[in-house]
């Protein structure tokens, strides 16, 4: 537990510190506080572009983030000084994890009051991005255990990442694309989104969601019964 | 003395190539150990193998009384690194750096500022890793390597691509190091170094261990020529052969009486190969 805390707190550090990891954090909700208070278009539904951020932040923030932190560890050895260190992989993945977990679930908050979610929705709402959120980090941390370094990142995070929070909005303009992403998490998590306050979760799409993160958590094992940390 | 460190046999490959080649060394408790050899000989290979980074293909390592593929977290505790890549933290202060590592390791605050001075880094503590210099990082990665005061120190060239007065610290921090007792095991391609700090050397060339003892011990060992150079006032030099076995000693110990009485000689030198020579003579090549 004392190397869980030490991890996140040097993460949460390091983090404030990082332009452009803690911009992953901000950019949605900022956008979405600019948005919804300058831009009316008619017809267009109430709180538009918070459902529609929520869903591409949570394919977005976590993964980009947690892959990249992970990548960098490695490039600058720093992961390998830590792990001759008594810390487990485990404990340093647990106390990253957290950390920017932690972070989305900020932003979180902050898209769930411009989207004046109220009482038990607004709980709800951030449910849905936690279990969106932990969906994605499984994926970032993948990535980042599998690249030996940021570039190398990067050019995995990025096309997953566009894949993962793009479906959900591709999804409304093309029926095709709207069927095989029911498949994919972030299309859930913005049916969820959708549906909050006006019905009842279907346990459908939070067992495709609950899938989603077995599968990335297969995945994630997977790579690093492969590549291991260092 | 007991030994920290024992590698016996060890060959490592990797695909076809053969990195190490039957490296055998011991190295003893609270000595300083210098492994020199030219990049590319396989000195970081070894040091990985002795933490138990790297399995070898071959032969045994033990470090600190433990098969060293075997060290486990709490055993690292008693073991400090320093590798080639500092792994220091660029956007966090010198201080958040080894607070860090004071938590992993259940050391009290207090020494990360008595680690700090000793390193003479107490001023620059509060700023960005990614602002020092090149000398000051260094430092840094040995600050946090002493900070759990281990047994052994492994040290991956701590002084390369510094500037003289930044190897004078370092060294002088290894030297303090191990009149505490720590044993350190260093690699270096710097032969005066070596010859300044350590008390055993091994001479590693392509994978194969080439020498291995005393620096004043290998140099004697090679000393083929066996003369001493001596310069006078006005300005000769003059080289004389010493060797008992060459039968030479008397006329040179008269040569000296004479230019001694006369008052002429300036210096005397003897002419036993340095490292570097003596890495020559064994490979044809130079250790750098």
């Amino acid at each position: 537990m004392r190397n869980i805390g030490a991890i996140f707190l040097k993460q949460a550090k390091d983090t404030m510190k990082n332009k452009t990891i803690l911009i992953q954090f901000f950019m949605f909700p900022l956008l979405a506080v600019v948005m919804e208070n300058f831009m009316t278009i008619e017809g267009m539904e109430e709180h538009f572009f918070v459902r529609m951020f929520s869903a591409m932040y949570v394919g977005m923030a976590p993964l980009v983030s947690m892959s990249a932190v992970l990548a960098e560890e490695k490039e600058t050895c720093t992961l390998k000084m830590l792990l001759m260190s008594d810390v487990k992989p485990f404990e340093y993945l647990l106390g990253t994890g957290s950390c920017i977990w932690l972070a989305c679930m900020t932003g979180s908050c902050v898209l769930g009051l411009v989207g004046e979610y109220e009482g038990s929705v607004f709980f709800s709402f951030l449910l849905v991005m936690a279990l969106g959120t932990a969906a994605s980090l499984l994926v970032g941390a993948a990535v980042g255990t599998w690249s030996r370094n940021q570039m190398a990142a990067a050019s995995l995070s990025v096309p997953l990442m566009l894949v993962f929070s793009f479906l959900p909005m591709l999804s409304m303009f093309n029926e095709t694309i709207g069927r095989i992403a029911r498949i994919v998490y972030s299309e859930q998590i913005s049916i969820l989104i959708n549906g909050l306050g006006q019905q009842a979760a279907e346990p459908g799409n939070i067992a495709i969601v609950l899938l989603n993160i077995a599968a990335a958590f297969g995945c994630f094992v997977f790579v690093y019964r492969r590549c291991g940390l260092d | 003395m007991e030994d920290r460190i024992v590698l016996t046999n060890v060959v490592q490959r990797f695909g076809e190539k053969e990195v190490l080649k039957d490296v055998t060394l011991r190295v003893k408790a609270g000595e300083i150990f210098g492994l020199l050899g030219p990049s590319g000989a396989g000195k970081t290979t070894i040091i990985k193998i002795m933490t138990g980074q790297l399995r070898p293909t071959g032969g045994s390592a033990v470090t600190n009384g433990v098969p060293a593929a075997g060290l486990t977290g709490k055993m690292y505790r008693r073991i400090g690194m320093m590798m080639d890549e500092p792994g220091l933290y660029g956007r966090l202060s010198c201080y958040d750096n080894l607070k860090l590592f004071a938590r992993l390791y259940a050391v009290p605050g207090r020494r990360i500022r008595e680690v700090l001075e000793k390193v003479d880094l107490s001023e620059a503590a509060g700023r960005p890793v990614e602002k020092l210099s090149k000398g000051m990082k260094g430092r840094l990665a040995l600050a946090r390597a002493v900070m759990n005061e281990p047994d052994i120190l492994f040290l991956d060239e701590p002084t390369s691509g510094l500037d003289p007065a930044a190897t004078r610290q370092i060294h002088e921090l290894i030297l303090e190091e191990q009149a505490k007792g720590t044993t350190i095991f260093l690699t270096t391609h710097n032969m005066a170094e070596a010859e300044k700090l350590c008390h055993n050397i091994a001479l590693l060339h392509e994978g194969s261990i080439l020498e291995y003892g005393g620096p004043n011990e290998i140099c004697r060992k090679y000393n083929h020529k066996k003369q001493i150079q001596i310069r006078l006032y006005d300005g000769r030099h003059l080289e004389a052969c010493c060797g008992k076995d060459m039968g030479c000693g008397r006329e040179t110990a008269e040569m000296i009486k004479k230019y001694l009485e006369q008052g002429l000689i300036e210096t005397i030198h003897s002419t036993e190969p340095n490292l570097e020579s003596v890495f020559m003579e064994l490979t044809g090549r130079q250790l750098v």
